[in-house]
This record gives structure tokens, C-alpha cells and sequence, in this order.
């Protein structure tokens, strides 16, 4: 069926994993006198995810990507829309299949200083996803412990240490760790290096590709950093509001970008080196408030390029020169 | 002779007392700072770049000791003021602006009160005078409708506007420097952008010195003028923006800069370096980046550099770079 949606950026191998007008909508309420408002926090988000490779989502907070990151790990259901592992749907599983599903994919987190339980040794924590999902023992599962601090990075004998003894990137390497327990064949990584410092940052990213390799992971990297996402993406998607505005393989949407989203978010990217900074593009204004989205196109009051039609009209995401783009004038964007 | 720098801080350093013994968060910084003068200062967690400032500040906690041969502002000695002469000019000549708007304003007052309270303890003033004047403030800082903004909570604005409500407070006074400590961190990179951007033109009009403070080498390289990189609580390396970020001097730098994906186009591993910053009672012999130096040799692992004197600036290394590695970071 996906032939005939044209909002799908088509993938070029095996596909692990697909989004067909994603939606979650979440009620609000507003006091005791006044309807309860919806927020649109993922409206319609497509998108295949192949085995091996690295889709980035970009955004600025509220655009939707950590929603997105909850609704591909099964945290929260969509509230319409289909999500399919494999070709196989995730809605209407029964408890078994979806425990069973709910191992190929896994999630490594921001803050490395929040998502470890502090009360717990390194070996304790990358056991506990082996004894809840597996039949092993004790034993084999301090092996399987070890083995994977091994191939992170981590020294075996520091299993029982705790992590406040690790340093930031120790830390979300076990973090890494964890997440890999399962062999999941999707590891959703929500800003997994934004809290870490220049050095160390490169030190995790050279480990994510490292590992990515060896066991063929499929990577959804949500981050705001372009020049990170240039670095490790294969497929960019750029979000507003809930919605991608621009979507293709990393190098047509960097070379060339069709979005003036996409070229503001590249514009205020802080460069070291003078010949890659743009224009001085100040970007105007600041997301709207998703509660009260504006008409027509959600980006119309901050586009420098902006006529009627945005204001009215919502732009459909169309393929335009080898990558999707929710744009009016997209072609005009040269 | 050129003149007198605005700021001008000779050999200073800040311990604290920890129960752990006592700590060294900054050891023996050289800082200047001429009038209207824009410099960065990076460095990674841990470099001491913000201690550093707060010292400055005259903001440090009980346990934290501040020695230094000279520390001058403006030809006054700061180190022998009395406390209420020292707070006469910090938020006055000397602002800050912090790193977290939503947790740096109070809460529990309006943005009005907040604005309104420095110009009632720096500036005398009062009444209607004060209000306009909060508003003009408003207004230069770029928020919309400020007269209704006045009677704004902190939490009923976003991020962006509440960075904008801090560097009116910081600018309320005409300061002559301007201390900004990871003043975007927090925002997204749109934001990021207006609020470098209002920060560098209010420091062109004012003619104000700026101190920028940040962990992101971008920032730095499209802002400041001149660069102090800090490590483990020393300067590394002191030099013009195009200079350094064009040719490095030292290794800590020069590995810095290649850790960046920028740097690394094309390139499918990043040049990382090993290891991580010293902290507290593991500071090397020697060099403090000895043990992460891909060039270090028994020299560096014994005796510490001073800060030598390399085309522009300093470098506090034996044996500067030179020219040519810039981009070209071996892959470790």
C-alpha cells in the first residue's frame, strides 16, 4: 500500500520500520468554563526507517520530535495512524506479541545525570531488561553484562560501580549500553549527545556509528544540532509544529535546502568556520504557541517569503527534486 | 602605551573548601578586558570559565577564596573595596546576565518589579521615571508590547522573551562590562541566534565591554573578538578570533576544533581526544594536558608550561603548532 502514498520519502533497502500519518492529539484543558482545547502534537508524520541506517529529526522544542520518539517506542499509542515493524502492525497485537515487539526497539535519553537509576550498580542495570524479557540466570546475565560494557567502551571491572562514579559520557555510554541489551534492531537516541561536552560528544557519536555497523542498528537520532545530524544522518526530516516540513537524504536537503525553515534553522547554526556562515539571517518571531496554531501554512508568520496564499492555504508535503517539502514556493527556493 | 584596559586581572585564582580538602577551581588566570571590547572565553565542563566570572562578580559562595596579584576595574582595585562599596558596582557597572532565564528570575514577582528594582537601588529613580523607564528598556531589548509585559509573571513567557527580561535587568544601569555565562545554552537555535544577535549590537551602541562565556566554539567564532581558552581552571590559549580559530597554537585547541563535525566533512569518525578533563586531586605533573596530548613528551609530563608568547597571543605550551594541522586531526 505504500506505493500509492506520495508523502513517503520511498526507501531504497529493507525497511525495519514504517509511520503512515502518524497522529497524536492531546486534550487540554483550560479551566473550568472554557472547552478543552487539543493539541496537535504530531499531526500526520510519515516516514521508513531502514535496517542500518540513520533518519535525523530536527526541530525546535515543540515542533513534536520527542512525542514522535514516544509513540515509535510504544510508550504512548498514536491516536491515529499506523506503525509497522516489519511490515507487521503494531496496533491490534495481543499482550505477548506486543512485549515481543516492544524488544526491537529501544531508546537511549538526553540527560545521562537523569535516565540511571542511581541506587543501582552498572551490572544491575543492564541486567534488569535481561530479567524481565528472558528465561536467563543470574550468571549468564553478569556475562552478558560485562561482554556489552566491553564492546562500549567500558572497563569490566567497573560492573559494580554506581553511576555517579562515571563521567558524563561513561554514562551515556552504559546508557548505550542498556538500550542494546535486547539486540533491538531500532535504537530511538532522543538529543543523546547534547549534554556533553565537545570531546566527549565525538567520542559518543564515533561509538554510535561503530555499533550501528557491527550489528546493522536502525538509528531514529532526534537533535536540534544540524551540524551533528549532518554528520551521522542518512535521511534529514525537519519538523514544525507537529508536522515535517522537509524530508530527503541528508545530502540533497543540506546541498540544496527547499524549506525556508530548513535554510533559517541552517542559517542561525553557529559556525566556526567564516566561509560556511550565511547571510545574517535573523530569524523573526518564535514558534507559535501549539494550542492556537496559525492558519494556513504554521510557519506563514515567521517565513521571510510569506504572500496570501500561505495564509490561507496549509501546503502539502510534496516531492520536489529528490526530497519531500511543505512549501508553496519550493521550487522557487534556490 | 595603549590605555588602560577596563578590566585587568593579573595571576588570580579561586579554591575552594571542600570537606575534601581544598580545591583549585581556577589557577593564576591572566584576564584583560579593554572598553567595548568583545571577548570569549570556552572551554569544557569543568575549565573553571565560570568561577572565573562570578569572581569577577564578586558573586562566589562563603567557601570560595579569591587571590590575585591585581584585580581592576576601571583603575579602582576591586580586591580592596569594602563589600558595600564592591556592591555598588556589581549590577551597576558590572552586570551578568546567567545561563538559565527560568531559573535566574524570581518566580514569585512580575518582570516589572524585577527591572524596576535595579534602577531603584543603582539609579535613585522612582515613580513614573522608573516605569517609562523599565519600558524603554523593554522595548530596546526587543519584546513586544512592553507596558504589558510589565505585569508579566516569568512563567508566562517563553525562554527567548525571559533571556531578553534578564539582559534588560543586566543593561538597565549602562553598564560598562557585561558578563554573559552561557547566555543561549538553554534556547533553541533560532532564539539563539536573536539573542547573540541583540547582545552584539546593544554591546556596538553602548560601546560596552562584553565577556561571553560558552562551551560552543561557534558562538565564540561569529561573536567575540578575542578568545581565552580555558583548562582545568588555566588559560590555554589567549588569542585574536580569526587567528585562533584559523591556526591554532595549542593542542587542546587544535583538538577542539577538530572534535567538531563541522571540521569533519566528508570524514566518517570524528578526531576525538581521549580521556577527560582532570578534576578535583587528579591533576597531573607536568602539563595538564599531558595525558590527552597526542604530542606530549617527557618534557611536558614534568615540567608546566608557562604562557608563551605565539604570533598574536599566547600559548601555554612547549611546543605550539604551527601552521599546517589545522583540519588535517589525525583519526584516533
Amino acid at each position: 500500500m505504500t506505493d500509492i502514498l506520495t508523502d513517503v520519502m520511498p526507501a531504497t533497502g529493507p525497511v525495519v520500520l514504517e509511520a503512515i500519518h502518524l497522529r497524536k492529539h492531546y486534550a487540554v484543558k483550560r479551566g473550568a468554563f472554557k472547552p478543552a482545547a487539543t493539541v496537535k502534537a504530531l499531526d500526520g508524520v510519515s516516514f521508513q526507517l531502514e535496517a542500518g541506517k540513520t533518519l535525523a529529526v530536527v526541530g525546535e522544542s515543540g515542533c513534536g520530535k520527542s512525542t514522535l520518539a514516544r509513540s515509535v517506542t510504544m510508550i504512548e499509542p498514536p491516536s491515529s495512524g499506523q506503525l509497522l515493524y516489519d511490515g507487521r502492525d503494531v496496533v491490534g497485537r495481543t499482550a505477548s506479541e506486543m512485549k515481543e515487539l516492544r524488544r526491537t526497539v529501544q531508546m537511549v535519553f538526553q540527560n545521562p545525570y537523569g535516565s540511571l537509576n542511581p541506587r543501582k550498580t552498572v551490572g544491575s542495570i543492564l541486567s534488569e531488561p535481561l530479567v524481565i524479557n528472558t528465561p536467563m540466570g543470574k550468571q549468564e546475565r553478569r556475562e552478558r553484562a560485562v561482554a556489552m560494557m566491553a564492546k562500549v567502551g567500558l572497563r569490566p571491572d567497573q560492573v559494580d560501580r554506581y553511576p555517579h562514579m562515571f563521567s558524563g559520557g561513561q554514562r551515556q555510554r552504559i546508557a548505550i549500553a542498556r538500550a542494546l541489551m535486547l539486540n533491538p534492531r531500532v535504537v530511538v537516541a532522543d538529543e543523546p549527545v547534547s549534554a556533553l561536552d565537545v570531546s566527549i560528544q565525538a567520542q559518543v557519536l564515533n561509538l554510535m556509528m561503530d555499533l550501528q555497523e557491527e550489528l546493522n542498528l536502525a538509528y531514529l537520532f532526534i537533535s536540534h544540532d544540524l551540524s551533528v545530524v549532518r554528520h551521522i544522518a542518512d535521511a534529514v526530516m525537519v519538523m514544525y509544529l507537529g508536522r515535517p516540513v522537509e524530508h530527503g537524504p541528508k545530502d540533497v536537503v543540506y546541498s540544496r535546502p527547499r524549506h525556508p525553515y530548513t535554510r533559517i534553522l541552517m542559517a542561525a547554526t553557529p559556525r566556526v568556520n567564516p566561509a560556511l556562515r550565511a547571510e545574517r539571517v535573523i530569524p523573526k518571531g518564535e514558534l507559535p504557541s501549539p494550542l492556537n496554531p496559525p492558519p494556513g501554512c504554521p510557519f506563514h508568520k515567521r517565513c521571510p517569503h510569506a504572500t496570501e496564499r500561505c495564509a490561507t492555504e496549509v501546503p502539502a508535503l510534496r516531492p520536489v527534486d529528490e526530497r519531500l517539502v511543505a512549501c508553496h514556493f519550493a521550487e522557487e527556493m534556490a | 602605551m595603549p590605555a588602560m584596559p577596563l578590566l585587568d586581572i593579573k595571576n588570580l585564582s579561586v579554591e575552594f573548601t571542600t570537606r575534601a580538602g581544598t580545591f583549585r577551581a581556577v589557577d593564576g588566570i591572566d584576564l584583560t578586558v579593554d572598553e567595548g571590547e568583545v571577548v570569549g572565553i570556552v572551554g569544557e565542563s569543568g575549565s573553571g570559565k565560570s568561577v572565573t566570572s562570578l569572581a569577577v562578580m564578586g558573586l562566589l559562595g562563603s567557601n570560595g577564596t579569591v587571590v590575585a596579584d591585581r584585580m581592576h576595574f576601571g583603575g579602582k582595585d576591586l580586591l580592596a573595596m569594602s563589600p558595600s562599596q564592591r556592591r555598588k558596582i556589581t549590577g551597576k557597572d558590572v552586570a551578568m546576565v546567567f545561563q538559565e532565564p527560568m531559573t535566574s528570575l524570581n518566580p514569585c514577582f512580575t518582570v516589572g518589579f524585577q527591572i524596576m528594582e535595579t534602577l531603584k537601588v543603582h539609579e535613585g529613580l522612582s515613580g513614573k521615571a522608573l516605569r517609562n523607564r523599565a519600558i524603554e528598556l523593554l522595548e530596546q531589548v526587543g519584546i513586544p508590547a512592553p507596558e504589558s509585559r510589565l505585569s508579566a509573571f516569568p512563567h508566562q513567557l517563553s525562554g527567548g522573551m525571559n533571556q531578553r527580561v534578564m539582559i534588560a535587568i543586566a543593561i538597565a544601569c549602562n553598564p560598562r562590562l557585561l558578563v554573559a555565562d552561557e547566555p543561549t545554552t538553554a534556547l533553541d537555535v533560532t532564539i539563539q541566534k536573536q539573542i547573540l544577535d541583540l547582545l552584539v549590537r546593544l554591546q556596538k551602541e553602548r560601546g560596552m565591554a562584553l565577556i561571553l562565556i560558552t562551551h560552543d566554539m561557534g558562538v565564540v567564532a561569529e561573536t567575540a573578538q578575542r578568545v581565552v581558552v580555558m583548562y582545568a581552571g588555566q588559560v590555554a590559549e589567549t588569542r585574536p578570533v580569526d587567528a585562533l580559530f584559523k591556526a591554532p597554537r595549542h593542542p587542546y585547541t587544535g583538538a577542539l576544533l577538530d572534535a567538531l563535525p563541522e571540521r569533519a566533512l566528508g570524514k566518517r569518525r570524528l578526531p576525538t581526544i581521549p580521556g577527560v578533563v582532570p578534576g578535583i586531586g587528579d591533576r597531573p605533573q607536568g602539563c595538564l594536558f599531558n595525558p590527552r596530548c597526542r604530542f606530549a613528551n617527557d618534557r611536558c609530563r614534568i615540567e608546566r608550561p608557562a604562557l608563551f608568547d605565539v604570533d598574536a597571543g599566547k600559548a601555554r605550551c612547549f611546543y605550539p603548532l604551527a601552521d599546517a594541522p589545522v583540519g588535517a586531526g589525525e583519526v584516533l
